[in-house]
């Protein structure tokens, strides 16, 4: 039981230091788990970020509900993963009551179209920065632009999109055309 | 009700958002387009606020999602259902974690999925800028040219673009630094 409460409270205090998520979390995890608690080693927790990254899903939660298991079996996977959202829920849940209130005032209004631009730059940098890993070579390109433009231009379901290209994927690996 | 569908959405973008927290975003457009629980335009303030607030953005995107749709008992339920998915799929890969790594159908996948992710990223970002940095509504009604522009939001926007990527001392810093900044010039500008 007090392991669990442990759990709970060290992945509370990385959900509340975490601002972004991502690789702005790796150094957070270290100091929580590896130096304080000692509850994996600097490799397993790049072991578990690696398979967090590439399993569906928020790549904290993956990591929190790895490390949560490892320490206390499912009941810990449950715990630590409740307790890297609960920060988000309680923040969230405050700023999004009060901003509701103050949505009609011309200068919030103003200070959000500001922030919409800077949204745009955002995520168009996130694209760049994930482009290089994921687009690398003609048939990644098509996945891309077909993707890109499908979406853009009719309403499709994402969820055909990720169907359709984790099979290509494979059908592409197995006729070993990757890379030409 | 409409806590059960929240679970449900929100269950479904968990299962089938791959790479991170931005990676769900495409997925939150598309139940604002089926749903109409929230506009775009709503969608890209909860982006601002969520990069600028602790917590992962896939899960404070969901919390801030589900609280506009049904409150707070929507706000705990949109949450819970993003995680669902990862905790059964994290519980089952843990016990064969080597296993996993190494499948090479699971590599093979990936190769195909990386693409897929950023182009629904990239589909997601042109959203923001259609309502960010173009007035397409007013264009359709005045028909001029020079309407379909926001001059003061694409000025803005090269300025953004050249400070997080090429001004060495800048591009560094955190998001919320650049947010703020922008929320300023909004307010300064009259946007």
């Amino acid at each position: 039981m007090k392991l669990l409460l442990d759990l709970f409270l060290a992945f509370a205090r990385v959900g509340v230091m975490t601002f972004g998520g991502g690789y702005a979390m790796i150094p957070i995890l270290e100091r929580e788990i590896v130096d304080r608690h000692g509850w994996a080693t600097e490799e397993e927790l790049m072991d578990y970020y690696a398979v967090g990254q590439c399993t569906p899903g928020v790549i904290a939660v993956n990591t929190a509900t790895f490390i949560g298991y490892k320490t206390a079996g499912t009941p810990g996977g449950v715990v630590a993963t409740l307790g890297v959202v609960f920060p988000s829920v309680v923040i969230i849940t405050l700023i999004a009551g009060i901003l509701t209130s103050f949505a009609d005032v011309p200068q919030v209004k103003s200070a959000f179209a500001g922030i919409r631009v800077c949204v745009c730059v955002l995520i168009f940098n996130a694209v760049l920065k994930l482009w290089k890993k994921a687009v690398v070579d003609k048939w990644t390109l098509a996945l891309f632009l077909g993707v890109f433009l499908l979406s853009v231009f009719f309403s499709v379901s994402p969820v055909i999109f990720v169907v359709v290209c984790a099979a290509a994927g494979i059908v592409l690996t197995r006729m070993g055309v990757r890379g030409k | 009700m409409i806590l059960l569908r929240l679970f449900w959405e929100f269950f479904k973008t968990g299962l089938f958002a791959v790479g991170g927290g931005m990676a769900t975003l495409p997925f939150l457009y598309d139940i604002s387009t089926r749903t109409g629980w929230f506009t775009h335009a709503m969608l890209a303030d909860m982006v601002a606020v969520s990069e600028s607030t602790p917590g992962p953005i896939g899960v404070n995107m969901a919390t801030y999602v589900g609280f506009t749709t049904a409150g707070i008992p929507g706000a705990v339920i949109a949450t819970l259902g993003l995680i669902t998915p990862s905790v059964i799929i994290i519980l089952l890969i843990a016990r064969a974690l080597k296993a996993f790594k190494s499948n090479p159908l699971v590599e093979a996948g990936f190769y195909g999925l990386r693409p897929c992710s950023i182009g629904l990223i990239a589909a997601a970002c042109y959203l923001v800028i259609k309502i960010a940095l173009f007035n397409p509504k007013v264009y359709a009604e005045t028909g001029r040219l020079a309407d379909l522009f926001n001059v003061k939001a694409l000025a803005l926007a090269a300025v953004l673009l050249v400070c997080t990527r090429y001004v060495k001392k800048l591009k560094g810093l955190h998001p919320i630094f650049f947010i703020l900044a922008s929320a300023l010039v909004g307010v300064v500008f009259a946007f």
